[in-house]
């Protein structure tokens, strides 16, 4: 089983706390991998929040490739960050010759260009990144986008946190959200992209469980946005949902349930906005979801949110301080890392609700 | 020169042969008046016995006149094979039995000029089904939990109407964050994923339509199964177009517009309205073919809602006037939408065919989203009267179609516009839910069902030939027959609280089958859920092959 975690500050938290949320639910993943997303960044990063900066890991061929885009792209690269690894042998750690986190400028052609189409040019840059480093597998490109860093390796996940130097907590390498999580996926392939969190366009998702309705929802999302692609796990489905829904759609975040997991039909038929949620259900009955499942997510705006599926087959609390909300499959990762906080106050969300944390870390539960 | 009558009829030319046993029989004549075919009958025959009555022997002969049973060899009253006889007779004395040697298709068309003619089902040929070698084989285990077929909630409602893509649809946010709906949108109904197919009230014994019609009530009113009945070409008696369960049911028009004057004459008066309008193309089971109904079953009340006389009625095998899928489109379904006022879904039923797809994907992508729902029929599904070589050598079989129909709607996006309806032999070995369930997952919305109706009356037809005498008028059963004294053989609330029985157990049956995959509503379009032991099945589906 997964566990998935997250963290929510109004300060910047450095990812050693991510690592400690997870490693004490360690007995209940397999230690087979650690990502993790950072989002609202801090240290050497707040400089550049409207900059996209590129998260990468490749050979030095795919880097020369990616350079090669970039380039021809008109993006000109204004900083950069490479961690400082320390490798020693009998790590569990399948590592990448390159991890590559770069800010770049956008290309002079940008100046007039509406937000909405800059972050167009910026996903299909990617988008053309990854079809190009995927030819031989040169390397794998996880985000590019502002304020957003992706981090994502297969082997231990104390043995990754040593390997990048993520135990010791600094001030330079720091963002007040982050998601993180501890397996790849075990289900099926080994394969970089199939890790959680998942990064579109801001949107960030993360999932304990599975979606028995994969193949419905893959085979809908698949003709919907050229961004909606790999599906090398089935709980993409649940990034391109939300990301359909409240970017392409531009709906509000409370509806995400009721596409993923309508209301019965018996209990719809006696609610005043029926019209409405039948109308969703109707056509998008194909993003519905089925199975056990823990969906974390964030949107563009860092806002953090969590839903269960309808019949609360995995477990999820909240815990918070004034300071920090954080998420977690188990009471002991908010334990570890909030120790002082009051427990009594802790959200189980049920299976009918969206809890979602602001900036201000006010906590909503809405009901579905 | 005389010879042996070699071109005479004889009874082993017939495709059935009587077997009577004189020393059983009482002579009661239960046979002989339970035979709706007039198919056997008394007579006298000259019995010749040697005797002796004195000590050493002294042949005697006696002759005496015994009464039988026989089979009659004309061909207007051939033996069907129902068995209604044997059922009969109190003492074992008489049955049919089904002949190898029959000459019957032969000697019908040398005699009448004509092909045989049969009603109730296409497909006397059994083969293996496609179906058969189908298995739910993706079962939720440890990380992905089943569920509890007696505890969970199941959502198992299939809609019937147009459904518009998610950006179409008219949403106003307010300020509150609220989505409200501010325009239009096609009507649609969500109802339970299996329509009792049509079958019209001249092909139905007045007794089985009002079964099938309470049963359908009784499950709406008291069991909550929201089934809807679809009427089939040729009306309704206009007692219930004004009632309120007209609610439940679908109102067929057909190529012969047969019963649509009395529909339009009562609509001011409609309580309620249909659960929608479905415009039949063609049949799976005559493709290419009209409706027909024999003058034998066309009686006084048939008449009087279809505005008939007594005669053979024939609709034409496509609608007068419809040229293209645009004029079809733009025609039928603009003013059936308008004649209920854009309230009621309209859908179309085509007979599957190597075209279906394209069929589909015209209507898929008219710009007016007025077609409702795509009913696909295959070449399993019954009829009430069809020439032989029409059941027997057309056709096409209904899974791969469907199959073909639903990953033509994915590859556009456009999966579940139009809701996909699927019928043809769903059910033929007895459990429709298994055949429903398994037609889901390869991407029907839903299933519709005709022939498994008239077995839960009793019907004494089967597969392999038996009976099938639908379209004489003379059915045994009292099921798709006008004559009063056979009708009065079907007892309507028996047959109505067997398909009440029946769809309650398909219900259960339906959840059986959802909770070890794991899902709480219909697995619409899941074939990662099927597996089948055929490859070739496997191949053409896209689902796993196993062995
Ligand atoms: S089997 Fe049916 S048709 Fe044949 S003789 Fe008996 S009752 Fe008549
Ligand atoms: S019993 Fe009636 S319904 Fe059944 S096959 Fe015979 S004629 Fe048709």
């Amino acid at each position: 089983m997964c566990r998935i975690g997250a963290i929510k500050s109004l300060n910047y938290v450095h990812p050693s706390t991510a690592l400690h949320l997870m490693n004490s639910q360690q007995k209940g993943h397999d230690n087979s991998g650690f990502a993790m997303v950072m989002q609202d960044l801090g240290g050497i990063f707040a400089d550049y929040k409207d900059k996209p900066t590129l998260s990468l890991a490749c050979t030095d061929e795919g880097l020369q490739i990616t350079e090669e885009i970039l380039g021809v792209l008109g993006f000109r690269q204004v900083f950069q960050w490479a961690p400082e690894t320390n490798w020693k042998p009998g790590m569990d750690i399948k590592k990448m010759p390159n991890y590559v986190f770069r800010t770049f400028d956008y290309p002079d052609y940008c100046r007039d260009m509406s937000q909405r189409d800059k972050e167009e040019l910026l996903t299909n840059t990617r988008l053309r990144i990854r079809a190009a480093l995927e030819k031989d597998e040169t390397g794998f490109v996880y985000s590019f986008w502002p304020d957003v860093i992706t981090l994502k390796e297969i082997g231990d996940p104390r043995d990754i946190g040593t390997f990048f130097g993520l135990w010791e907590p600094d001030e330079s390498f720091t963002a007040r959200t982050i998601t993180a999580q501890c397996r790849q996926n075990t289900n099926y392939a080994i394969v970089r992209y199939a890790a959680h969190p998942f990064f579109l366009q801001g949107y960030v998702t993360l999932t304990n469980g599975e979606n028995t309705f994969y193949q419905k929802n893959k085979e809908f999302q698949s003709t919907l946005h050229p961004g909606y692609l790999g599906f090398e796990s089935d709980s993409q489905c649940f990034l391109y949902t939300m990301h359909y829904m409240h970017r392409r759609l531009g709906w509000p975040l409370q509806y995400y349930k009721h596409i993923i997991t309508p209301l019965p039909f018996e209990e719809v038929v006696k609610r005043e906005d029926k019209e409405e949620l039948l109308a969703i259900r109707q056509s998008l009955a194909h993003l519905e979801i089925n199975g056990p499942n823990t969906i974390i997510g964030t949107l563009p705006d860092f806002t953090m949110w969590v839903v269960c599926d309808a019949k609360k087959l995995r477990p999820i609390v909240v815990g918070r301080t004034e300071d920090t909300v954080v998420f977690s499959s188990e009471v002991c990762g908010i334990n570890e890392i909030l120790p002082g906080r009051d427990w009594e106050s802790d959200i189980y969300p049920n299976e009918r609700e969206i809890v979602v944390v602001d900036n201000n870390l006010e906590v909503q539960r809405w009901k579905q | 020169m005389e010879t042996v009558k070699i071109n005479d009829l004889a009874c082993n030319d017939l495709p059935w042969k009587v077997i009577y046993d004189t020393k059983r029989c009482t002579l009661c004549g239960s046979c002989v008046s339970a035979c709706s075919f007039g198919a056997i009958k008394p007579k006298v025959e000259r019995r010749r016995k040697s005797f002796s009555d004195t000590e050493t022997p002294e042949p005697k002969i006696s002759f005496s006149a015994t009464p039988v049973i026989t089979q009659v060899n004309i061909l207007k009253h051939f033996c069907r094979g129902c068995g209604v006889c044997e059922r009969v007779c109190p003492n074992s004395a008489i049955r049919s039995e089904r002949n190898p040697d029959s000459r019957f298709n032969v000697v019908y068309q040398a005699t009448t000029a004509s092909g045989p003619k049969r009603g109730g089902r296409n497909n006397l040929e059994v083969q293996a089904r496609t179906l058969d070698t189908l298995r739910v084989g993706r079962i939720s285990q440890m990380t992905d939990p089943s569920l509890d077929a007696e505890r969970h909630t199941f959502d198992c409602l299939a809609p019937l109407g147009r459904v518009l893509p998610a950006q179409n649809l008219p949403f106003t946010l307010g300020p509150d964050g609220k989505l409200t709906k501010t325009g239009q949108t096609p009507p649609l109904n969500w109802i339970y994923p299996i329509i009792i197919g049509d079958m019209s009230i001249g092909a139905l014994s007045w007794r089985m339509w009002e079964a099938v019609s309470m049963a359908v009530a009784y499950l709406n009113e008291e069991c909550g199964l929201p089934v809807r009945q679809c009427s089939g070409e040729g009306g309704m008696p206009v007692r219930l177009l004004k009632s309120k369960y007209l609610k439940y049911v679908i109102l067929q028009i057909a190529s012969g517009h047969f019963g649509w004057n009395r529909i339009i004459k009562a609509m001011p008066h409609m309580v309620e309205d249909p659960a929608g309008v479905l415009i039949k193309i063609g049949q799976g089971a005559k493709p290419g073919d009209g409706g027909l109904l024999m003058a034998a079953k066309v009686a006084s009340h048939i008449q009087s809602i279809r505005g008939v006389p007594k005669s053979d009625l024939l609709s034409p095998p496509n609608h007068q006037g419809l040229y293209s899928i645009e004029e079809s489109v733009q025609k039928m379904f603009l003013s059936f939408n308008a004649a209920f006022k854009f309230r009621v879904p309209v859908a179309i039923k085509v007979a599957a065919s190597a075209t279906s797809v394209s069929v589909f994907n015209n209507l898929v992508r008219d710009p007016y989203n007025i077609v409702g729902g795509f009913f696909l029929d295959g070449i399993d599904g019954g009829t009430g009267a069809a020439h032989d070589i029409s059941l027997d050598h057309t056709g096409h079989p209904v899974v791969s179609k469907l199959r073909d129909c639903y990953q033509a709607a994915c590859a556009q996006g456009r999966q579940g516009q139009i809701p996909l309806w699927a019928a043809g032999g769903l059910g033929k070995t007895g459990n429709l839910a298994a055949d429903a369930f398994k037609m889901f997952c390869l991407g029907a919305n839903g299933v519709f069902t005709g022939k498994l109706m008239l077995q839960l009356a009793g019907c004494l037809g089967n597969e392999h030939s038996r009976c099938n005498a639908c379209n004489t008028g003379l059915c045994p059963a009292g099921i798709t027959t006008q004559e009063p004294l056979l009708v009065k053989r079907l007892n309507p609330d028996k047959v109505a609280e067997n398909i009440v029985n029946y769809f309650l157990g398909v219900d259960k049956e339906l959840r059986k089958l959802m909770a070890p995959i794991g899902n709480s509503s219909l697995p619409v379009g899941r074939s990662d859920c099927l597996i089948s032991t055929d490859k070739a099945v496997a191949d053409r589906l896209q689902v796993q092959y196993v062995c």
